[in-house]
């Protein structure tokens, strides 16, 4: 029997980037707000101070700052065919655990979203027809346009110093930014970070190719910046230990620079970490959410009464809590009806690696910062005309390396033993002149009617839960689409001057052991109809109006961008749709 | 600071900066233990949280018997050979590096997900095995001495030439030797990438002794600032390697 502590006026269930942004402006209006996290308290003097975190087996290779799969985990299958198996070590992804959550260990790049993604099906069927879309692909408008967005885009980037040249002011187009981007109200709080070596002769060579190259925008600062909280950061010192790692030094936006400070400090907030939510509790109508239920270190369960409820966790997680909740009809592809669950997305990721002379070339790779990086937008979303390639979606292309930690950027050329002298030798001479750009194809993952998340039959949890179950392969589309983006960025090296370039294509099926981002998206998205939507366009619940689900979770697909961006806009969206309508009106904020 | 605290029957005294919600501390992973408690008022902070994690020290095999540890030094020479500028895997510390780790939360599979069913599934859903790093060492070392010896003149892998132990390799590589009962290729797989492993982390974890690694491919370690040199293209960083305990000319001889 759950154990009832005193009721607050809102709940918030995980404190990453989204339940951060939620906490500051609902005690801003005024609220008791809790916030309950499954992880620890997490930051730089405790967890990843400037004397140790330069650690890459610790925290790359071992995993220390994420979720432990025997907290929970997923099981994971390509095909509704066959018997989905726990993923038992991380992979593909890496779900964040703690407070501040993926915040913490992220790139910090800091993308927006095309003006023509939120309106992706209506925009793709006008120019195409809707026969050029495959059959079985579920993309929708999101419900929001890029315009509700930008005051909220920009909210974001002013919070956290987002370093960056604009492309695009008020409609005019400027000189060494994306001229692709939506309009921005103004430039970027801080200029683009400098580039190393080898990002520069990326922008040189494609330039030369008639590309129009610019910076990636940038969570690591090029300089020291106060946010209009009052909270400092400092310049990033590209020490190459950004993603995968917290910033010691106080340089990366995350919440424990931008935010928590201040927000910790306010009398209406508290912050229990440690304490998992197990599932939120409606009354008996259903319609209305009462209290969530948590689980503390020992075991003892408790129950948090609020008016309010906000679901903050990872998307995943998202989408797990609703199943174990029972709240909205459970997706089923087979019969096409309910909602949680649907079109899952992830995003589709691939590289090109390049060999160059190192009597010529000495990038000392490993000076770089998580997001720095020289990037071409022209075969994004729908920047280019698809016609001719039969595929629709696209993404940025780039030198992205983002630093050369020797365990994982020991590359050697192909043909080279995996060991022995030849092998030793080829490391020797390899490892300051080759570009290693990780992510450097960052293309869309639209929706299918086969891709989605449900409970698992068999596995687990240590609740005795069932785990979730991940049913995702890549389907042709996505395919063609990495074909057609790692070709054109293997160009680019080449025209670099690499001597040998090795194009590592995306392929069928989608393997849960390969990286390939975080950008876990979907299973409970935002809409126009309930029908086809969790959450209408506020990220308010059609089927429980004071629930509230932030993140990533709500794009119906995604786009060829990072989503942090886009779910932190979101987020200061719904904040704001909370504090100058709901409050004053609890209840639908769109009529179902 | 907490209005909470009148009003909240669970919490008790008020401990520093942080107040425990229960009392009992779990431990996970060799991380201080993680309570449930209440942050609120102030940034919590304690001290000494930022101290390295402990350095591995010389001294016998935590994890492998004297063969095994004959076997994983051999190994280690061979997958990293010596060479005139810069020793091999054995001299780098490779071999106490993997028995370390192997002694460690990474051989018993430390949080990870280890409840069953075990079933054989494709390629894409990843490894499905109970067994963890450790026993699989434990099995396919003994196994690779079985199979060296009934096939190599009664001689354990450690015992043969470096010529025959590089074909004893190259077979495991290509699948053609085989071993008893164990995957041979996967076993040679994973030897390959945790030997390598050892190689270049930081020198606190045993292998990468006195750096040699980072000081072959041209890698500065731990520093932490390069904005004096991000925008200098194409010169080579003139400063020597730092690990996370620094460097030995720091550090006073006793």
């Amino acid at each position: 029997m759950a154990r009832s502590l005193p009721k607050k006026d809102v709940v918030i269930i995980g404190l990453g980037w989204t339940g951060s942004i939620l906490a500051h402006e609902l005690t801003n209006a005024g609220l008791d707000v809790v916030a309950l996290e499954r992880g620890p308290w997490r930051d730089a003097p405790t967890d990843f101070p400037p004397s140790t975190m330069q650690d890459e087996l610790r925290y790359r290779v071992r995993h220390e700052l994420f979720l432990r799969p025997d907290q929970t985990t997923f099981t994971f299958r390509n095909k509704l065919s066959q018997t989905a198996l726990p993923i038992r070590s991380w992979g593909a992804f890496m779900p964040p655990n703690g407070v501040g959550g993926g915040g913490v260990h992220w790139n910090a790049e800091t993308w927006r979203f095309l003006p023509s993604d939120f309106v992706l099906k209506t925009h793709l069927t006008q120019r195409y027809g809707a026969a050029f879309l495959p059959k079985d692909m579920t993309i929708q408008d999101w419900g929001v346009t890029y315009d509700d967005l930008e005051p909220h885009y920009d909210r974001f980037e002013y919070l956290c110093g987002t370093s960056g040249t604009a492309g695009n002011l008020q409609g005019k187009l400027q000189e060494g930014g994306n001229p692709f981007e939506g309009a921005r109200s103004r430039p970027y709080p801080t200029p683009a970070q400098s580039q190393p070596y080898s990002h520069t002769l990326f922008a040189k060579a494609a330039r030369e190719l008639g590309y129009k190259p610019f910076p990636q925008p940038s969570g690591n600062l090029s300089k020291s910046y106060t946010n209009p909280l009052g909270v400092r950061l400092g310049p990033c010192t590209y020490c190459g230990f950004c993603e995968w790692f917290g910033c010691a030094n106080y340089s990366k936006a995350s919440p424990q620079t931008t935010l928590l400070p201040v927000l910790i400090r306010k009398s209406n907030f508290a912050l229990r970490d440690n304490s998992e939510v197990v599932r939120i509790n409606t009354d008996a109508s259903g319609k209305r959410a009462k209290s969530v239920t948590f689980v503390d270190t020992s075991g003892t369960e408790w129950e948090q009464p609020a008016d309010l409820v906000i679901l903050a966790a990872f998307s995943v997680f998202n989408v797990q809590m609703l199943l174990h909740s029972k709240i909205g009809q459970p997706y089923d592809p087979v019969g096409n009806t309910g909602v949680v669950g649907r079109n899952f997305t992830h995003q589709t990721i691939s590289t090109a690696n390049g060999f160059f002379d190192h009597n010529k070339f000495n990038f000392n790779p490993f000076i770089a910062s998580g997001s720095i990086g020289m990037c071409i937008d022209e075969f994004n979303g729908d920047n280019f005309d698809h016609g001719p390639h039969g595929f629709v979606g696209g993404g940025y292309v780039g030198q992205v390396q983002t630093g050369a930690r020797p365990i994982e950027s020991t590359l050697t050329p192909p043909g080279t033993p995996k060991w022995g002298a030849a092998w030793k030798r080829a490391v020797r001479d390899n490892y300051l002149s080759t570009v290693k750009p990780g992510t450097g194809v960052h293309g869309s993952f639209y929706a299918y009617r086969d891709v989605y998340l449900d409970l698992d039959p068999t596995y687990q949890d240590r609740f005795g839960r069932p785990l979730m179950r991940m049913t995702i392969d890549l389907h042709d589309n996505e395919v063609k689409q990495n074909r057609f983006l790692t070709d054109k960025f293997a160009e680019v090296i080449k025209a670099m001057g690499a001597e040998q370039v090795v194009k590592q294509y995306r392929t069928a099926p989608y393997d849960v052991t390969q990286y390939q981002t975080t950008h876990l998206n979907g299973g409970a998205i935002m809409g126009t109809d309930p029908k086809t939507s969790v959450l209408n366009r506020y990220l308010q619940s059609w089927d429980v109006s004071n629930l509230f689900v932030l993140g990533a979770s709500a794009f119906p697909q995604n786009a060829g961008y990072n989503p942090t961006g886009t779910v932190a806009a979101l987020a200061f969206w719904a904040a704001e749709a909370i504090r100058t309508r709901y409050l004053k009106s609890p209840g639908p904020l769109v009529d179902a | 600071m907490d209005k909470e605290s009148d009003s909240d029957p669970t919490v008790g005294a008020v401990l520093g900066r942080r107040e425990l919600l229960s009392g009992t501390a779990t431990l996970l992973l060799g991380v201080p233990a993680a309570h449930a408690g209440t942050i609120f008022g102030e940034l919590p902070w304690w001290p000494n949280a930022g101290d390295p994690p402990t350095a591995v020290g010389p001294g016998p095999w935590l994890f492998f018997n004297s063969a095994e540890g004959a076997a994983i030094e051999a190994l280690a020479d061979r997958i990293i050979p010596p060479d005139p500028q810069t020793p091999g895997g054995k001299d780098a510390g490779c071999a106490i590096f993997l028995d370390r780790q192997l002694a460690g939360p990474y051989g018993r599979q430390e949080g990870l997900y280890v409840r069953g069913p075990f079933q054989t599934g494709e390629k894409s859903q990843g490894p499905q095995s109970e067994a963890g790093p450790a026993q699989k060492y434990r099995e396919a070392l003994a196994a690779l001495d079985r199979a060296c010896q009934s096939r190599q003149g009664g001689k354990s892998f450690a015992e043969l030439s470096t010529d025959a132990q590089d074909a004893v390799l190259a077979g495991l590589e290509s699948g053609e030797f085989k071993l008893d009962g164990v995957d041979g290729q996967a076993f040679f797989d994973q030897a390959i990438k945790d030997l390598q492993m050892g190689f270049f982390a930081d020198p606190i974890y045993g292998g990468n002794r006195d750096m040699v690694a980072w000081k072959m491919i041209g890698y500065p370690g731990a520093r932490y600032n390069y904005l004096d040199w991000v925008k200098r293209h194409n010169e080579r960083f003139p400063l020597p390697p730092v690990s996370i305990t620094g460097r030995a000319e720091w550090t006073p001889k006793s």
